[in-house]
């Protein structure tokens, strides 16, 4: 079992990317969730609170966890990391099960905001693939388990012949305005993404050094986009109001389903990767059945059932025998290992280098 | 329904029978102080505290960097300079719940006239049809003009047909955020006008009429005057929640048309700057408080000048 | 004002004949509802992406109605407006009646108090309310949210009533008074009968007020007490189906019937 440090990891986890498909087949999970562990809770009926993203997990599948294990699920979605570490904070104490991201994880483990459960004990935690296992947001998964995993990089329209043009992020900065370009509202990707644009190393990109900044500044100067937005975007860009969009690969999936013009460009000067965990908040009022909950995720054939819905990656041994044959064959996901070596994980920087984030944010955002 | 707020005050007979204690209402002013005062005040505090280094919130120690800060820049240059950003925010708050009123009252004024002189069942029916649209939700009013503005949308075909196809772009712009937010207050605008110009005698206007007066010297000299009470609440009932505009500019904006209560919502949420939002919450409320105060005394102005 | 008494409304002609008034009255209801008539008619549409019409179906009525979540947004609103909605009105009802007897200072102050709602910009008091929770510790839910909908309310449940309560007749008290009746008796028999008009139509508003809110919920929902306007954000942010048309269809009913309620009660108020 390797040790995943942020320098070192996503090339790890983004061979599991390529691997999907392979690993998958050669690997044979066993998922009785009755067998092994004593302690392990017995579905008694009841509820489970979960906290997602919003558009981030099949109905359908809630549905099923239902009808299996007789335990009601209420849904509630939030919109940013942020939103999440808010309302946990201010002291909402009756969510159960919550889907934080890889810095958010490592962030509430520290404020002691999440249970520990001892994740990788569970029944079904032996199907954690183990590129997946030492993370440096939940070393040996005490806290949290995989749900799904991404990257952050650009959705264009082939049918537009500036935007089939755009490789890199410096041709993403540089798009003329009236190719359509769409961009997500969140600070951290849309400054790395400017700060390797302008020549910054992955490994430094949560550099203090002032002078970077302000070069990533100056390239966003000229950066007007149609849209700024929290959402995956997917319906705009399926109808076409949009040419170009900085996308995660899932939500490209899905628009491309739609409408195959669209394709996802891995940026030459590489991209953010990200995996969002399933965690119980601290106080949980249902803990068992949240960890019923999180076990039955950790199903291959559920670890499947999510990605064939939202078209991103799992981290379930096992479940890339059930994908979608579309989802396998997808560059986007399923990426090449020229594109997989693109990217590092999403920066989880100091205060100090945030700090200089927000600033070049800010006066971008103000400038529009 | 009726949006006069200034109702008359009775007078005191204290001693008359079915009038009940005034201390009655010490109740519901304890509740309120309690549930709107308090939250005042928290903010007013959390404004001079500074923030954690992770999670939200704030931690007791004093910093009065947030109200510097809405005005200086430390730039990444390492100088220190006049901060624009901000102001381009508080700038936009104005401008756009001033554009909203002026919108909003340029079309209300001939509404509510026309409304008041129609036959008293047809008023009753069109006053319904515009209250209705005051007693729906502001998000699904704004999300439905978002579709109705869609380039994709009913609008982008027909300028597609008429031939704009190529750059044909209202949603996602600052315009579309004044349509949207005429489109909300508009209510708000013509309901008190309305209530005005109905308890007014068109008698007044005949008379002008016989005098030989053009209509337009009418309108202005002998109506507007008449009317002006609904003028002035329809002001204060759009302009002054128009600077606290939260959805339209959010929903319409692209995320590129901030107004304060924008900044104020992303600092509580992803820049998770508690201490800083409520700075701009206190500048907020005090900008709301000025404006109160000066359509108030226009109000009381415009009573004394009748007297 | 005094020149000419006011006498039956004889409507002028000429004033009927401005210019261009009736044109812009007309495309003020017009830009007032299609926007409006656009989600209904959308919401019948049976394709996902909403603006490309393929064919008439109401499967998103039917995905509306079975989806749990939606379900249970529903069910939270109408708590927290019905709860909200008794105890502004009644907290209305005491600070109507107490405004009655208080000298011309004491009832500015009031007003000044009770109106405070519809003066601060919501947003300020959202997180000022979030803020005050977290101090004090009270957890984000239903609790909560009533008590914050009712602060917001009392205002506008206040409105009618105040203004039913100024235009009463005080003949009916000093009848009661005369024929020996006490002050609960007057209350109880007396006012309340006479201010019911007005009581039900501020009682109308505050639900209507509670049951759109979006900004406040917004901040201080918590876990399974999501307003069904914060669900329907959610959806509009992601974008998910046209099945928010078919929502909003149902939420403008709702707000319709409410309207269509009031209108029906003070008319019966006006003809007697």
């Amino acid at each position: 079992m390797k040790f995943f440090t942020p320098k070192m990891g996503a090339a790890i986890a983004l061979a599991a990317v390529v691997s999907l498909g392979l690993s998958a087949c050669s690997s044979s999970a066993k998922t009785d969730t009755a067998a092994s562990s004593t302690e392990f809770p017995t579905a008694n009926g009841g509820e489970v609170n979960l906290y997602n993203w919003t558009n981030y997990i099949d109905p359908e599948q809630l549905k099923a966890f239902t009808a299996e294990t007789g335990i009601k699920v209420n849904l509630d979605t939030f919109d940013s990391n942020e939103t999440l570490l808010a309302k946990l904070q201010a002291g909402a104490t009756g969510y159960d099960v919550i889907v934080p991201s890889d810095y958010m994880v490592a962030q509430m483990v520290t404020l002691g905001l999440l249970e520990n459960v001892g994740v990788a004990s569970f029944p079904n935690g032996k199907n954690i693939d183990p590129n997946f296992m030492d993370v440096y947001w939940d070393k040996g998964r005490q806290y949290s388990a995989p749900y799904m995993y991404g990257t952050t990089g650009i959705a264009v329209n082939t049918t537009n012949a500036a935007a089939n043009k755009i490789t890199s992020w410096k041709d993403f900065f540089a798009a003329d305005s009236a190719t359509s370009v769409d961009v997500l509202k969140d600070q951290t990707e849309v400054v790395s993404a400017a700060l390797r644009a302008t020549g910054v190393a992955a490994a430094d990109l949560c550099t203090v050094d002032k002078s970077k900044y302000a070069a990533a500044q100056k390239l966003l100067e000229g950066f007007k986009p149609k849209v700024i937005d929290s959402d995956g975007g997917i319906e705009r860009m399926v109808k076409e109001s949009s040419m170009v969009r900085m996308a995660w690969n899932g939500s490209v999936h899905r628009m491309s389903t739609d409408n195959p013009k669209i394709k996802y460009v891995f940026p030459s000067e590489g991209l953010n990767f990200w995996a969002d965990n399933l965690a119980i908040a601290k106080g949980a009022p249902n803990l068992d059945n949240a960890k019923i909950f999180i076990n039955w995720m950790l199903n291959p054939k559920q670890g499947a059932v999510a990605t064939n819905f939202t078209g991103y990656a799992n981290a379930v041994l096992g479940s890339g025998d059930l994908l979608d044959p579309a989802i396998k064959a997808d560059p986007a996901i399923n990426a090449s290992p020229e594109n997989a070596k693109l990217a590092t994980p999403t920066p989880n920087c100091s205060t100090e280098a945030r700090d200089l984030y927000t600033e070049v944010f800010t006066s971008w955002t103000s400038s529009q | 329904m009726t949006l006069d707020l200034s109702l008359p005050t009775a007078h005191d007979d204290s001693k008359a029978p079915g009038k009940t204690s005034k201390w009655l209402a010490a109740v519901p002013m304890a509740f309120l102080s309690f549930t709107v005062g308090i939250p005042l005040i928290i903010i007013f505090v959390y404004s001079f505290l500074a923030r954690p280094s992770m999670g939200v919130g704030v931690i007791w120690k004093l910093d009065l960097t947030h109200y510097v800060k809405i005005f200086v820049q430390d730039k990444l240059d390492g100088t220190r300079s006049f901060d624009t950003r901000y102001l381009k925010v508080i700038w936009n708050s104005f401008f756009y719940s001033g554009l909203t009123t002026v919108g909003t009252l340029v079309l209300a004024i001939p509404v509510a006239l026309w409304i008041a002189t129609r036959d008293p069942r047809k008023r009753i029916l069109l006053v319904f049809l515009v209250t209705l649209p005051f007693w729906t939700s502001i998000l699904i009013r704004t999300y439905a003009i978002r579709q109705l503005l869609d380039e994709k949308g009913v609008l982008g075909k027909i300028a597609t047909t008429l031939g704009f196809s190529d750059n044909f772009q209202i949603l996602y712009t600052p315009t579309s955020t004044i349509i949207g937010l005429v489109y909300t207050f508009l209510p708000f605008m013509i309901l008190p006008i309305y209530a005005s110009a109905e308890r007014f005698d068109f008698r007044f206007a005949e008379a002008g009429f016989d005098l030989g007066a053009r209509k337009m010297t009418v309108l202005f000299r002998i109506v507007l005057p008449q009317i002006a009470p609904g003028i002035i609440a329809g002001i204060a009932l759009v302009f002054i929640p128009g600077l606290g505009s939260f959805l339209q500019p959010d929903m319409l904006g692209g995320g590129k048309t901030n107004m304060i209560a924008n900044v104020v919502a992303n600092n509580y949420g992803q820049a998770r700057n508690w201490p800083f939002g409520s700075a701009l919450s206190v500048l907020l409320c005090l900008i709301t408080l000025v404006a109160t105060l000066m359509i108030s005394i226009a109000a009381r102005k415009r009573k004394e000048a009748k007297v | 004002m005094n020149l000419l008494k006011r006498g039956p409304s004889t409507r002028l002609v000429n004033l009927r004949n401005f210019p261009f008034f009736s044109a812009i009255s007309y495309f003020v209801l017009f830009v007032l509802y299609a926007p409006l008539a656009l989600v209904v008619f959308y919401s019948f549409n049976e394709n996902r992406t909403a603006q490309i019409w393929t064919h008439f179906s109401t499967r998103w009525y039917t995905d509306v109605f079975t989806n749990t979540n939606v379900v249970r947004a529903l069910k939270n609103s109408l708590i927290v407006a019905s709860a909200a909605t008794v105890l502004s009105t009644a907290l209305a009802i005491a600070a109507a009646l107490g405004l009655l007897r208080m000298g011309r200072r004491g009832s500015t102050f009031a007003m000044g108090l009770l109106g405070a709602p519809l003066i601060i910009p919501e947003i300020v008091s959202a997180v000022g309310t979030l803020g005050f929770f977290l101090f004090v510790g009270i957890p984000l839910g239903h609790v909560g949210l009533i008590v914050a909908h009712t602060a917001f309310c009392v205002p506008f449940a206040m409105l009618p009533i105040r203004a039913r309560l100024v235009s009463l007749d005080r003949s009916s008290f000093e009848a009661a008074a005369d024929l020996g009746a006490n002050e609960w008796k007057i209350f109880t028999w007396v006012t309340l009968p006479l201010l019911a008009p007005g009581i039900m139509a501020g009682a109308l508003l505050a639900f209507a007020i509670s049951l759109d809110d979006f900004i406040t919920s917004f901040f201080i929902a918590g876990p399974g007490s999501t307003t069904l306007p914060v669900y329907i954000f959610g959806m509009i942010r992601s974008n998910v189906t046209p099945a928010i048309n078919a929502l909003s269809t149902l939420l403008l009913l709702v707000s319709g019937l409410t309207l269509i309620l009031s209108y029906t009660l003070s008319r019966e108020k006006n003809q007697r």
